[in-house]
C-alpha cells in the first residue's frame, strides 16, 4: 500500500487551474521526484498534500489516514515534514532553535494533547522544569549535534547564530535539517538546491542520496535534472497542472511531451534537457 | 415606524460623518499598507483649527473649510515624512508604533494648546430644518451628506481619471512595479496623505459642529471609528470604507434605539470582531481568496540582545529592596509602586507582543478584569485579600484567554485591531453590566492589601508586596522563556506557515501565552485595585495599554529586563519633572518616534 495517496486533486485560483487533476501515489522507501517548468504547478501540489492549502476536489490519504482538509499541524503529527522553495527559516532564532522546532510534535513536554487542560499541564510542566524533561532535551541536543553533523562543518559551527545571520545556501540546510528532526515517515523537499552553485549541489546531492540509502521515503521538486536521473526511483514531469509523464527516470526524460512542455516554456531549468 | 425612519437617517448621517475618516484611512492603507493611527489626531486638529478660524478671526464657514484643509493637508505631508518615508526599510511594526507616536505627541500638543476642558464649535449655517418622517434634517445634514457624497465623487474621478490619480492607484497594486514604471511613489504616498488627511480635518470640523463639542479626546475615538468602519469594508478599499461607515453608523444608530446610548460604542466593537472573525477580509471580497498580509515577513527587528551580567541585576534588585528604607521617601515609593505594577503590565505585554508577536493594543483591559475581579470577590463575597488576588489574576487569565481566542486565528495589523476592540468591549460590557459592576459609579471602599491580620497599607508595604510579586513573576516568566515553549512562542512569531508545518498549534500555544500573560497582568490590576481603594471603567484606558506598548518597546520587544527597565524609565522619568504631569504622553510619543533610530529598543529584541 502507498504511504501517501492523492487521487484527483484540483485547486484553482481565481481562473487558473494551478493543479487541475492529478494523482500521485508514493510508496514507503521510495525517491519520487517531480519536475516540471515554472508555473507548472508542483509548489501548489506540495502545499495541497501538506496542508497549507485545501484541494477544491479530490482526497488525500497518507499512513492509511484521510487527511484531506487536515491543519499542516496535524498531519506533520503523523510524520510528514516539507521544506520550502524560497526557504522559511526562522530569522530571530538560533540554528539550534530551529532544529529543535522540527522535533516540536515528538516531545513529551508538549503532551498531552487534550485542549485546554494538555495545554495548561504543559505550561506547568515547562514552568516546573522536571529532571525528566531536563532528560528530554539533554537526548534532544545530542539529536541536533547528529543532525547538524550531516552537513560537514556547515552548521555545526553556527549552532548559536541567529537564522538571519547565515548565508542563503546554509538557509536551506537548516530547513532540511529541520525536517529531519520531525523523525518524518515522508520528506518533501522543494527544490533544495536553489540559489546554490555546482559544488554545493553536488554537496546536496550527496546528503540527499544519503537519505535514501538510510531508507527515508522522500518527494522532491528539482530543476537540476543531474540530481534528479541520479537519485530518483521515478521521476512525475507535470505541465499546466497536470502530469504530461511518468516513469523511470531516463524514460521521462526521453519523453518528447517533457522535452516539448520545457522548450516550449523556452525554460531550461537548473540544467539542459538531454 | 416614523421613529425608525428616524434612527435610519441619524445612522446614514453619523455613518457619513465616519465615512470622512475610513476614506482617508483607506487611501492610506491602500497605497502604504499602514494604519494610520494619528488619522483621528489629524481629525481633531481638524476641529480646532476651526475653532480658532471661527473664534479668533472669525472666518465665514468656506474660508474657514479652506484653512482646515490646507492645515490638515500640511499635517498629512508631515506625517507621511516623519511617520513613514524613514521606515521604509524598518521591520514592518515601525511605521504603526510611529503612527501612534505621532497620535500621542498631536493630542497632547492640543491640549496643551486648548485645555482638556470640552468646548462649543457652534455652527454658523442657518438653522433651519426640513420635516420628514417623524424627525427633522436640517442645513449641516445636508452639508455633512453632500460633502461625503462629493468627496467621494472627487477622489472617484481623481483615481480614475488623473495622472496622478493612476499613480496612486499603481503603487497600491504594486509598489516596486510601479517604481520600476517610473511612479514617484514617494510623490503618491505624499498626496495621498496630503488628500485623506485633508478629509480627516474636514470631517472633523464638520463633527465639531454637528455635535457642538469639541475636545481632544474626539481624536481616539475617531480612529477607532476610522478603523473599525474600515475592516468592515476591507482594508484600503475606499468603497467598501464607505459602505461599511454607513452600515456602522446604521448598526449603532438602532443599537441605540434598542438599549440606550451608552451601547453606541458597544455595538460597533462587537461589530468589528464579528467581522474580523467571520470575514477578516471584509465584506465584500470573497470568501475563499488568503487572508491579505498586511506585514509578511519578519515583524519585529533582528537584533543582539543586551545581556545584562547577574550580578549587575542582583545589584539592581538590592538597591530597590533597601530603597524604603532611606528616609523622606514616601513620594518615591508611591511612584516606584506604581512602577513596579506597570513592569507586571509590561512583562505580560512583552509577552504577548514581543515573544509571541501579537502586538495587544487592549492590554489594559487585563488590568481592568484583574482590579474588578478582586474588589468584588473581597467586597461581595466576602474573600480575603491574600486569596482574592491570585484568584483574580486566574479570572483574568481565563477571562481575557477566552476574549483573545477569536483572535488567534488573525494576524499582524488585524490582531492589534482586534485587540484593541476586545479592550474597549471589556470596558464597556463593566459600564453597562451593573447589577455586577456598579456601572458608571465604579467600585468604592475597597480594603486595603492584607495577609491574614497583616495590613500592608503603608507605602513601604504596599511596595515590597509589588516589587515581590513583580519578582516572583518575572522569575516564573524567565522559566517559561527558557524552556521549549519559548521556543515555540518565537517561532510563532517569527513565520507561523513555518511553525505550522511542525506541529505547533497557533490555538494552543497562543492560548497558554495569553494564559500566563493575562494572569501576571490581572495580578497587578487586583493590586492596583487594593491600593487605590476606587476603581471605575476608566481607570485603566487604551491609554495605559498604548502606554505599555511604548514600555515593551523602549526596553526591546519580548525581553523581560527591557519591559521592566522600560516601566521603571517611563513611570519615574515623568515625576521627575514634577508639574509637567501634562507632558507625559508627550515623552511616550517622542519615545515612539525615536525607534526609528533603535527599533530593536534599548536591550534588544530577543
Amino acid at each position: 500500500m502507498s504511504l501517501l495517496e492523492a487521487k484527483g486533486i484540483v485547486r484553482s485560483f481565481g481562473g487558473v487551474h494551478a493543479v487541475a487533476g492529478v494523482d500521485v501515489a508514493i510508496a514507503q522507501g521510495e525517491f519520487l521526484s517531480i519536475i516540471g517548468p515554472n508555473g507548472a504547478g508542483k509548489t501548489t501540489l506540495f502545499n495541497l498534500l501538506s496542508g497549507h492549502d485545501v484541494p477544491d476536489r479530490g482526497s488525500v490519504r497518507f499512513a492509511g489516514r484521510e487527511i484531506t482538509g487536515w491543519a499542516p499541524e496535524r498531519i506533520a503529527g503523523l510524520g510528514l515534514a516539507r521544506t520550502y522553495q524560497h526557504g522559511r527559516v526562522l530569522g530571530n532564532l538560533s540554528v539550534r532553535d530551529n532544529i529543535l522546532v522540527g522535533a516540536h510534535h515528538r516531545l513529551r513536554a508538549a503532551r498531552p494533547r487534550l485542549p485546554g487542560l494538555g495545554a495548561l499541564a504543559e505550561l506547568v510542566t515547562a514552568l516546573i522544569h522536571p529532571p525528566s524533561v531536563v532528560r528530554e532535551e539533554a537526548a534532544l541536543a545530542d539529536e541536533v549535534a547528529r543532525i547538524a553533523a550531516l552537513f560537514g562543518d556547515r552548521l555545526t559551527p553556527r549552532l548559536e547564530q541567529p537564522a538571519y545571520s547565515l548565508s542563503y545556501a546554509n538557509r536551506r540546510r537548516v530547513e532540511i535539517a529541520r525536517a529531519l528532526a520531525l523523525h518524518p515517515r515522508l520528506l518533501l523537499l522543494d527544490e533544495p538546491t536553489a540559489g546554490m552553485n555546482e559544488s554545493e549541489t553536488a554537496e546536496m546531492t550527496t546528503i540527499i542520496g544519503g537519505l535514501k540509502a538510510e531508507g527515508h521515503t522522500i518527494l522532491l521538486i528539482e530543476h537540476k535534472l543531474d540530481l534528479v536521473m541520479r537519485l530518483s526511483d521515478r521521476v512525475i514531469a507535470m505541465d499546466d497542472g497536470q502530469i504530461i509523464a511518468e516513469g523511470p527516470p531516463e524514460a521521462v526524460r526521453a519523453n518528447p511531451a517533457v522535452i516539448e512542455a520545457y522548450l516550449g516554456h523556452r525554460e531550461l531549468g537548473g540544467e539542459a534537457v538531454a | 415606524m416614523g421613529s425608525w425612519l428616524d434612527y435610519t437617517i441619524n445612522g446614514l448621517i453619523i455613518g457619513n460623518i465616519y465615512a470622512l475618516v475610513a476614506v482617508g484611512l483607506a487611501l492610506i492603507f491602500g497605497v502604504s499598507h499602514l494604519i494610520n493611527f494619528a488619522h483621528g489626531s489629524v481629525y481633531a486638529v481638524g476641529a480646532y483649527v476651526g475653532w480658532a478660524c471661527f473664534t479668533y478671526l472669525h472666518l465665514p464657514l468656506p474660508l474657514t473649510a479652506l484653512a482646515v484643509i490646507i492645515v490638515c493637508g500640511g499635517l498629512g505631508i508631515a506625517i507621511e515624512r516623519i511617520g513613514l518615508r524613514p521606515l521604509a526599510g524598518a521591520p514592518r511594526i515601525a511605521p504603526l508604533l510611529a503612527t501612534i507616536g505621532i497620535s500621542l505627541v498631536l493630542d497632547q500638543l492640543l491640549q496643551i494648546a486648548f485645555t482638556p476642558d470640552p468646548r462649543a464649535l457652534p455652527s454658523p449655517l442657518p438653522n433651519w430644518r426640513i420635516s420628514l418622517g417623524g424627525g427633522t434634517i436640517g442645513a449641516l445634514d445636508l452639508l455633512i451628506a453632500a460633502t461625503g457624497l462629493v468627496s467621494a465623487g472627487v477622489l472617484y474621478f481623481f483615481l480614475r481619471f488623473t495622472k496622478l490619480g493612476w499613480a496612486v492607484r499603481a503603487t497600491a497594486q504594486d509598489r516596486d512595479a510601479a517604481r520600476q514604471m517610473g511612479v514617484d511613489t514617494d510623490a503618491v504616498n505624499r498626496a495621498v496623505f496630503a488628500i485623506a488627511s485633508a478629509l480627516g480635518g474636514l470631517s472633523g470640523l464638520l463633527v465639531g459642529m454637528y455635535f457642538n463639542h469639541i475636545d481632544p479626546a474626539m481624536s481616539f475615538q475617531a480612529t477607532l471609528k476610522g478603523v473599525v468602519a474600515q475592516v468592515i469594508g476591507g482594508m484600503g478599499n475606499v468603497p467598501g470604507a464607505i459602505a461599511g461607515s454607513l452600515l456602522l453608523g446604521l448598526t449603532e444608530s438602532y443599537g441605540v434605539a434598542l438599549f440606550g446610548s451608552s451601547y453606541r460604542n458597544l455595538f460597533s466593537f462587537v461589530l468589528l470582531l464579528l467581522i474580523l472573525v467571520l470575514r477578516p477580509n471584509g465584506l465584500f471580497a470573497s470568501a475563499r481568496v488568503t487572508p491579505p498580509e498586511p506585514m509578511t515577513g519578519t515583524f519585529v527587528a533582528p537584533s543582539r540582545v543586551l545581556r545584562i551580567p547577574p550580578w549587575a541585576v542582583g545589584l539592581a534588585l538590592a538597591a530597590a529592596v533597601v530603597l524604603p528604607l532611606l528616609p523622606n521617601i514616601a513620594y518615591m515609593l508611591q511612584v516606584m509602586t506604581n512602577a513596579w505594577l506597570m513592569a507586571m503590565l509590561a512583562i505580560s505585554l512583552t509577552l504577548v507582543a514581543g515573544t509571541l508577536g501579537q502586538v495587544s493594543l487592549g492590554h489594559a483591559a487585563l488590568l481592568l478584569l484583574g482590579a474588578y475581579a478582586s474588589a468584588l470577590l473581597a467586597l461581595d463575597s466576602g474573600w480575603p485579600i491574600w486569596a482574592s488576588v491570585p484568584a483574580a489574576g486566574v479570572l483574568t487569565s481565563v477571562i481575557g484567554t477566552a476574549l483573545a481566542a477569536p483572535a488567534f486565528r488573525l494576524r499582524s495589523h488585524y490582531v492589534s485591531i482586534a485587540t484593541l476592540g476586545i479592550g474597549e468591549i471589556v470596558s464597556l460590557v463593566i459600564l453597562n453590566w451593573e447589577s455586577l459592576t456598579r456601572g458608571p459609579m465604579g467600585v468604592t471602599n475597597i480594603p486595603p492589601l492584607a495577609i491574614g491580620k497583616l495590613e500592608l497599607d503603608s507605602p513601604q508595604a504596599a511596595y515590597w508586596a509589588s516589587l515581590a510579586v513583580l519578582v516572583v513573576l518575572a522569575l516564573l516568566q524567565s522559566r517559561l522563556l527558557r524552556s521549549h515553549l519559548g521556543r515555540t512562542f518565537r517561532a510563532i512569531r517569527d513565520d507561523d506557515v513555518a511553525a505550522r508545518a511542525y506541529g505547533v498549534s497557533l490555538d494552543r500555544y497562543k492560548g497558554i501565552g495569553f494564559a500566563f500573560a493575562g494572569f501576571g497582568a490581572g495580578v497587578s490590576g487586583a493590586i492596583a485595585a487594593h491600593l487605590y481603594s476606587y476603581i471605575n471603567n476608566e481607570t485603566f484606558t487604551s491609554t495605559v495599554s498604548i502606554t505599555a506598548l511604548t514600555m515593551v518597546i523602549l526596553g526591546g520587544m519580548g525581553n523581560l529586563l527591557g519591559a521592566i527597565v522600560g516601566a521603571v524609565a517611563l513611570t519615574a522619568l515623568p515625576e521627575m519633572f514634577r508639574g509637567t504631569a501634562e507632558y507625559r504622553m508627550l515623552i511616550y510619543g517622542v519615545v515612539l518616534l525615536l525607534i526609528r533610530f533603535r527599533p530593536q529598543g534599548v536591550l534588544g529584541t530577543v
